[in-house]
């Protein structure tokens, strides 16, 4: 029972993750790690500039088709 | 040894379905066939072909780095898990398109079209999607254009680019004019479209300054608020007052369009595209799955024959024989030029590992034609007199219903006003005569597939929500599209004068935007006011376009491979490549030289200009007749024009490919030098 409540929680998770990576609702997250690891001593983008900033740069090439 | 027993099984059971497909006649066919043929057809070419070409033609190599990998920034360049690469890659790649071709090409029938989405996928456009995007991967994610530039020479990048700044401009036009063409006389449809706009700048706005960047809630929010649009779309339906304030003639939609396609260029992305971008990808994958499951479900039979008389050329939706218009019509689907722009840039800067253009680039392709089949049956499971009641131009078959369906039964496709009124009634519209473009016919289909699986009610509500599903998507691509158009015109404006190119200042911003929405606003005003619908015009000009890009992106491909010492493989994408210059220059040929004036279009100009010289036009249509004329002399000139680039790129190619095949020197491969994977570092696509 607990192990099957255990792996329904664990699946239930994975999926969230799937669709927070898949929608870009991590980005930021994924954005403060990379920035732990490479530049830890520069200032960081808040949530909202980093947002803004990104949709900026997405939508600014070709990313949509027919 | 397994994989070759299920590769055999696979085999006998698409080969059955296949031959059922083509063989049954004169008696209904079961969908599932449809959906069988493609799903063995998809996993044979991703398993065999597919696998094949990675290993042998591009030698995929998945010890080496990816430019993800070399050049993680954690924003543009960053390895990426293969199956949220290939999400991204689908929402990108998979539009309107998709839907619309099939829908139309159903006048020859379910056979033709379902063939060449099948067979054109797995050959042509899962191959070109895969290997362009493996190209530029090598290169640090070049786009099509430079690649051109880069291993063909100037000449290749030019055309290149012009041909995606003109594929832009016609594909705007078309797909505003299936909006406008939709909302035309619905006050319903109207305001549940209407309505996505106040809601994409309010969820625009949440995501942004109440709770930045949660985009997974904001965009349930935002589904909520749709919904609730549809419904509210169907209570002002209902009341007398309201519904005229949303009821508007084609030519006021039009303009509305335009105006809006300005103002969403011109305003920070945040408020209203990248909001809409989230919005029109959750429907899309949400509608797709949920079609997928209800045509499993409800398993409907085919209504319409296999090959239909038009066949022989004199369709009523669009004009030509079904070679080479079956081809030129289902370009998304089977093979789409505009996805090489997609595979180049943005997707390759994710590739984790070589190893995954295979399941990115052949799967996300053959995921997309398994969509164009759903529109096949969409429209094919519909009583064909219905059909073409809805997709034919007041203009071919008459605006009275009683002429109309008197002609369409004489086709043989029997159809009673009576049917037409009740059937418009139960979907909440005043009428479904001359609704061309495409989407009420589609949207039609799916309310029927989409209620028979959830019981027979709110019919009319699925009808609307399948509209405005169709125009949030389509109205994605408008704005996108008029933005990225813009951004080419400041670049090349940019070289005669530095400020114009800057794509910050402002009046420079106001005029290119108007420039390019000036260009398409052109072609949908005259397809608007056309008594025929527009879209018999347009659409194969967008067909030709963008055939003609595979076309430019296939010879670069081809290019590539001959000059990397690979030319006994050169028929990977030189078979594709051939079949398409054919394809297009004999559509392009019939379009330019044809005396059938539903044909060609000088032939269309010359006939209506003798009609409006002896005085045969009805006063409404002589007033609109001169610009018609101009309209489908300025569609020759344009098909001229598309030919020649063609030919000229194919050209280019074989001057490279012939120098390289003769070992004289050739432009320097632009590849990245081979680095080792780090054993640590990405790991996440393998």
């Amino acid at each position: 029972m607990t192990f099957a409540a255990a792996g329904v929680v664990a699946a239930g998770r994975a999926c969230w993750r799937v669709l927070r990576a898949l929608s870009g609702d991590d980005a930021y997250e994924r954005y403060l790690e990379h920035r732990a690891v490479t530049h830890p001593e520069a200032p960081l983008l808040s949530r909202r500039e980093f947002y803004v900033g990104e949709q900026q740069r997405k939508w600014g090439s070709i990313n949509r088709c027919c | 040894m397994l994989k070759s027993i299920v590769g055999i099984v696979l085999a006998i059971i698409g080969a059955f379905a296949i031959g059922g497909i083509a063989l049954h006649r004169n008696e209904p066919i079961n969908a599932l066939w449809l959906v069988t043929a493609g799903v063995c057809i998809y996993v044979i070419g991703y398993r065999f072909y597919a696998a094949w070409i990675t290993a042998r033609v591009l030698t995929v190599d998945a010890t080496r780095a990816t430019p993800a990998e070399r050049l993680n920034d954690g924003r543009d360049f960053v390895p990426t898990h293969r199956w949220i690469v290939f999400g991204h890659h689908f929402a990108a790649i998979a539009g309107p398109g998709p839907l619309v071709g099939p829908t139309l090409a159903a006048q020859f029938g379910y056979l033709p079209g379902t063939l060449w989405i099948l067979f054109g996928s797995v050959l042509g456009g899962c191959v070109q999607d895969m290997v362009i995007l493996f190209m530029s991967t090598r290169r640090d994610g070049r786009s099509l254009g430079q690649m051109a530039r880069e291993e063909l020479g100037p000449f290749g990048g030019f055309a290149a680019l012009a041909g995606t700044l003109m594929i832009m401009i016609i594909l705007i036009a078309v797909l505003a004019l299936v909006v406008v063409n939709a909302m035309k006389g619905s006050p319903w449809a109207t305001f549940s479209v209407f309505a996505t706009i106040p809601i994409a700048l309010a969820i625009g706005l949440y995501v942004r300054s109440v709770r930045p960047g949660r985009v997974l809630e904001a965009s349930i929010i935002g589904m909520i608020l749709l919904l609730l649009g549809v419904a509210g779309g169907g209570w002002i339906d209902q009341s007398a007052a309201l519904r005229g304030m949303f009821d508007y003639t084609g030519p006021q939609l039009a303009a509305f369009v335009i105006g809006y396609g300005w103002l969403a260029a011109i305003i920070p992305v945040w408020l209203l595209l990248a909001p809409r971008g989230y919005l029109s990808t959750f429907l899309k994958l949400g509608v797709i799955a949920l079609l997928a499951i209800s045509i499993l479900v409800i398993h409907p039979e085919l209504k319409m024959p296999a090959l239909t008389r038009f066949t022989a050329g004199n369709g009523p939706i669009f004009a030509g024989k079904v070679f080479p218009f079956v081809f030129i019509t289902i370009a998304c689907g089977a093979v789409s030029g505009f996805h090489a722009l997609i595979s180049s840039g943005t997707t390759p800067k994710l590739i984790g590992s070589e190893a995954d253009v295979r399941l990115v680039g052949y799967g996300s392709m053959a995921l997309e034609s398994f969509v164009a089949i759903m529109a096949v049956i969409a429209a094919t499971l519909l009583d064909p007199g219905v059909y073409f009641a809805i997709n034919t131009g007041a203009g071919v078959v008459g605006a009275d219903p009683h002429t109309a369906v008197a002609t369409i039964t004489g086709w043989g496709f029997p159809v009673t006003a009576d049917q037409m009124a009740q059937l418009a009634h139960r979907m909440g519209e005043r009428t479904l005569f001359a609704r061309t473009g495409g989407a009420p016919s589609l949207a039609v289909g799916m309310a029927s597939i989409f209620s028979s699986t959830f019981g027979n009610r709110l019919l009319a509500a699925w009808y609307h929500f399948a509209l405005m599903f169709e125009a949030v998507f389509i109205l994605t691509t408008i704005d996108a599209g008029t933005r990225v158009g813009r951004f080419m015109l400041q670049d090349f404006l940019g070289h005669f004068w530095k400020p114009l190119g800057r794509t910050s200042w402002y009046p420079s911003v106001l005029m290119t935007s108007a420039l390019i929405v000036a260009g398409w606003g052109y072609f949908l005003y005259v397809g608007v006011i056309d008594p025929n619908g527009g879209i018999n015009i347009l659409w194969p000009l967008f067909g030709i376009a963008n055939q003609m890009l595979a076309a430019i992106a296939l010879s670069v491909a081809t290019g590539i491979l001959i000059k990397s010492g690979k030319l006994r493989y050169s028929w990977v994408t030189g078979g594709p490549l051939a079949w398409l210059a054919i394809v297009t220059t004999v559509a392009a040929w019939q379009k330019i030289m044809s005396p059938d004036p539903t044909l060609g279009f000088f032939a269309g100009a010359a006939d209506l200009a003798s009609k409006l010289a002896s005085g045969a036009l009805p006063a409404a249509r002589a007033a609109v007749a001169p610009k018609l004329i101009f309209n489908q002399q300025l569609d020759g000139w344009l098909t001229i024009l598309f030919t020649v680039i063609v030919w000229l790129v194919i050209a280019d190619m074989l001057r490279v490919a012939i120098r390289a095949a003769r070992g004289l020197p050739t432009l320097a491969s632009s590849e990245a030098p081979r680095v080792a994977r780090m054993p640590a570092v990405g790991g996440s696509g393998s």
